[in-house]
């Protein structure tokens, strides 16, 4: 309800007493050693507190990072990217902080920059990052780190099985092209912004952050501080889709706020929030080969990402890309190679579909490129080749654990598949299996207080996937009490037990069976209470809803606890710790299952394309709430959407050219399709509460391709490049159709 | 400078500077932090604030420029015993909104659109609401809740 009635608080709307505020100034140029930073007339502009440079950074460790330590917290001696924080002014108001930053004299010389993959592997290529990089800690995958090799790579990953060659050599029919799924921005609409406090008990910091661990953690090793004098506090997120995953301006906030001797605001506006994440770009290059039964035998490819200045979460978005080429068929022959490569561009970091998305662009239009040179539906040949339920499809995974047959016929069914569309209309169905990021990390606390309310203690963070609707449901249904009784507290790491992280669809899967258990172990804690207060033996107490019975007693939960204690006071404390062991020793965690599909009409004479029909089916396992797994399908399929009709950051040379909402266009209500149906298949296949698995990103990876594949199937043009905007579209069209005039 | 106007059905007197925006006033001076800024452009509809009954952005709009005038914030809408308005109870029963960052904006142009058209077809909705800038629904749960809303809507005149 707060949400509706503007009661709701995010990290904007906090003040703390006694509150200044920075402003940054940031580099002009994408590579350029900073010759000297000149701040006396910024300092001595009335109002401000302090100036912050890579120089004042004394005592503390400036360089973070959980994959790799290459991140400083503001430029040091070199900037990297246009846009990159150079200078921070704190003052008692933004506007005298911003008036300081034109007072602000910044010397550089200026360095050759490479701006995409291909310049930064050429011989001789200036090196964004000279040193040799510690790994850090906490990167969450098993693969070795490779940046700092005196390269411009940062991370490679490589698949292998089977033998692709012979494959290929006994192969009828084989596709191969080029495809490309562009720089993208994940426009969360509340912007970066963070509040620290540094004094002598530690570092405090609100934040947006998708991930308040994480983030402490970095922190952590920038002051040289215990865990336990670092503070996270989360309200809110107003959104975050990957964007807000890990470490992002919460160390420069907290040098502010350590330099100034009082506590700090950095809002970024949205122009600033685009210079400071996007998502990777994927240039892959794919072959797909089929035998003469109409079977995918073999895969091959090669994938180049752009992972912009620093390495942020891109070495696992480069090792996922890797692992989700070969979803959702089961390949016998298989030969990934990924690449991601520093360029003087805005850091990439994780996006909604973490690689998916990017590789799937390719592979979802490999599948329909295929059907239609061997004169095959591209549903019923997606229908032979998927991967089944239980089928181990990826060597040494968890075996396949949803049901792409079911959740392609409802999709197919929803649009209509064999009915004849008039000219200018095509569909497209496509799907797409994720092997979760998610790492089983988590522990939670389930109070349940003496008057049988409950307040679940979980560091998961609410950004609008419905993590403080799910987690009471699950404690609810395990206590036996009801909904309104459950209260959440989140996202204080001062608080709240460790959770690694709120992302990668995870929260109803692990958060969710912490507290599973959690109830369940506070209920134990509550028989052995029972038995004392009833004087009888524990097996003699039986667990019913709300309470417990023996014989002809019943106690609530309620009466429970205040007979233990003697007086109506007092709490339980119920708690889990979930790691990779038991249900969850093997990864992934759960694949992230769904399949998409739409129909298109396109206006020959303008390229202008208009979604007609979306359908969306989200494989979840069991929805613990349907109507906000539906929203998270709907949701990750308009961006999808997004991306494969017109969001795409561009870049002019060094310069992000359209780094405005004016400029870089995203779905608006006219954008929706007419007819949107969505669908949830639940088959309780997972390891979460209740058979459930987790969902909020897998209807986003296959709409790029599913336009593409629909446009073609409108039209008979097959465009590789999303997103297919109306020049491109209109420029295909028009290639094709001289093609065919010069043939008469 | 001083700055008259009623707020949320209260007259309400405070002072200003020339430059300064109806988001800042209302988020800074006045404390009302539910309206929002994302985009600072106009473009988004995140700030959207009702002036005599219109939506405007509040992010791009001067504070000088509501003197005198009626401005309703998400803080004004349901009512002082607390009731909800019936936009905001739809948007719950609907599930119209997941990070609730938009949502503020949101709920204001829903009323603009009610109060000028009472049973707005889906097209009107779409055409409305246009500049308004969900990134978590995908718009459908919120054109429901605002079918929903007009559904419980008697037919009011025209302001």
């Amino acid at each position: 309800m707060a949400k509706v009635t503007g009661r709701a608080l995010y990290t904007s709307d906090i003040k703390l007493p006694g509150m200044a505020y920075a402003k940054v100034l940031r580099s002009p140029h994408a590579h350029a050693r900073i010759l000297s930073i000149d701040t006396s007339q910024a300092a001595r502009h009335p109002g401000v507190f302090a100036v912050l440079t890579g120089n004042d950074l004394n005592g503390l460790d400036p360089y973070y990072g959980h994959a790799v330590k290459d991140h400083p917290l503001i430029a040091i001696e070199k900037v990297r990217y246009i846009g990159e924080p150079v200078t921070a002014v704190v003052a008692e108001s933004e506007r005298a902080a911003f008036e300081a930053l034109e007072l602000i004299d910044v010397r550089y010389e200026e360095l050759k920059a490479v701006l995409t993959p291909k310049e930064g592997l050429e011989k001789g290529a200036p090196l964004l990052h000279e040193r040799k990089f510690e790994a850090g800690a906490l990167r969450g995958f098993e693969g070795e780190v490779t940046a700092g090799r005196g390269t411009n790579i940062c991370q490679e990953a490589h698949l292998r099985w089977g033998d692709v060659d012979a494959a290929f050599a006994k192969a009828q029919t084989i596709v191969e092209g080029e495809y490309y799924f562009p720089m993208v921005y994940a426009y969360a609409m509340e912007p970066y912004v963070a509040i620290a406090e540094v004094n002598e008990n530690g570092v405090t910091v609100y934040s947006s952050a998708q991930h308040p661990f994480m983030v402490r953690h970095d922190l952590t090793s920038v002051f040289h501080l215990p865990v336990s004098q670092i503070r996270l506090i989360v309200p809110f997120v107003g959104g975050g889709y990957g964007s807000k995953s890990y470490t992002k301006i919460e160390p420069l906030v907290a040098a502010c706020a350590w330099k100034a001797r009082r506590p700090v605001k950095l809002q970024l506006s949205v122009e600033e929030a685009m210079l400071t994440t996007r998502s990777d770009d994927a240039l892959t290059w794919m072959r797909t080969a089929v035998d003469g039964s109409g079977k995918i035998i073999a895969r091959l490819a090669k994938i180049y990402m752009n992972t912009g200045a620093y390495a942020e979460n891109s070495p696992l978005v480069c090792e996922k890309a890797t692992n989700r080429c070969v979803g959702p068929y089961s390949i016998p022959n298989v030969q990934i190679d990924t690449y991601s490569v520093y360029t003087n561009t805005v850091p990439a970091s994780s996006y909604r579909g973490f690689g998916c998305a990017q590789v799937t662009m390719a592979g979802e239009s490999q599948i329909d490129e295929l059907a239609a040179k061997l004169g095959k539906d591209p549903y019923e040949f997606r229908l032979a080749n998927v991967a089944k339920p239980r089928e181990e499809f990826f060597p040494k995974m968890r075996p396949f654990d949803g049901n792409l047959k079911e959740d392609l016929e409802i999709v197919a069914k929803v649009l209509g598949w064999k009915k004849p569309l008039p000219k200018g209309r095509g569909r497209s169905i496509g799907c797409s299996v994720s092997d979760a990021g998610a790492y089983p990390l988590t522990s939670t606390a389930i109070r349940v207080h003496a008057d049988g309310s409950v307040s679940i203690m979980t560091g998961s963070t609410e950004l609008g996937q419905g993590s403080h609707t799910v987690l009471p449901q699950i404690a609810a249904e395990e206590l036996g009490v009801p909904f309104e009784k459950v209260g959440v507290v989140s996202s204080d790491t001062a608080i709240t037990p460790y959770d690694r992280s709120t992302g990668a669809s995870r929260t109803t899967t692990l958060m969710g069976r912490a507290v599973q258990e959690a109830s369940r172990e506070a209920i134990q804690q509550m028989v052995r209470m029972a038995a004392e207060v009833l004087k009888v033996k524990e097996g003699e107490i039986e667990v019913i809803a709300g309470g417990v019975q023996c014989g002809e007693a019943r106690l609530t939960w309620s009466e429970t606890i205040s007979r233990y204690y003697g007086l109506p006071d007092g709490e339980v404390i119920g708690r889990a710790y979930i790691r990779k062991a038991g249900d969850f020793a093997q990864l992934p965690v759960f694949w992230e299952t769904a399949s998409t599909g739409v129909e298109i009409s396109v206006d020959e004479e303008t390229g202008l394309i208009h979604l007609e029909k979306l359908a969306t089916v989200g494989d979840v396992g069991l929805a613990i709430n349907p109507a906000l797994a539906e929203g998270q399908d709907i949701g990750a399929a308009t961006m999808g959407m997004g991306v494969g009709l017109f969001e795409e950051l561009i870049y002019d040379g060094p310069q992000l050219v359209n780094g405005t909402l004016l400029d870089y266009r995203v779905p608006r209500f006219s954008d929706l399709a007419r007819h949107v149906e969505l669908h949830l298949v639940q088959n309780q296949d997972g390891v979460g509460p209740y058979g459930a698995k987790g969902g909020g990103e897998a209807s986003l990876n296959a709409m790029p391709a599913n336009i593409a594949n629909a446009l073609y199937h409108a039209s008979g043009v097959r465009i590789r490049r999303a997103p297919l905007t109306p020049e491109k579209v209109w420029h295909a069209l028009q290639e094709a159709r001289d093609k065919k005039g010069s043939r008469v | 400078m001083k700055l008259s106007f009623k707020l949320n059905g209260r007259p309400v007197e405070t002072e200003c500077e020339a430059q300064e925006t109806l988001a800042e006033v209302l988020r800074d001076d006045l404390n009302l932090t539910g309206t929002k800024i994302s985009c600072e452009v106009q473009v988004c509809g995140t700030c959207t604030v009702l002036v005599d009954g219109l939506p405007v952005s509040a992010c791009t709009l001067l504070a000088y420029e509501v003197r005198n005038r009626d401005v309703l914030t998400i803080e004004g809408l349901a009512r002082p015993d607390g009731t909800l308005h019936p936009i905001q109870q739809a948007f719950i029963d609907e599930f119209a909104f997941q990070c609730g960052f938009c949502t503020p904006g949101m709920i204001l142009a829903a009323k603009a659109l009610l109060d000028e058209n009472p049973k707005p077809t889906e097209a009107d909705i779409v055409h409305y609401m246009d500049g308004n800038i969900c990134r978590c629904t995908g718009y459908v749960p919120i054109i429901r809740a605002i079918q929903r809303a007009a559904q419980g809507t008697p037919k009011e005149g025209k302001k």
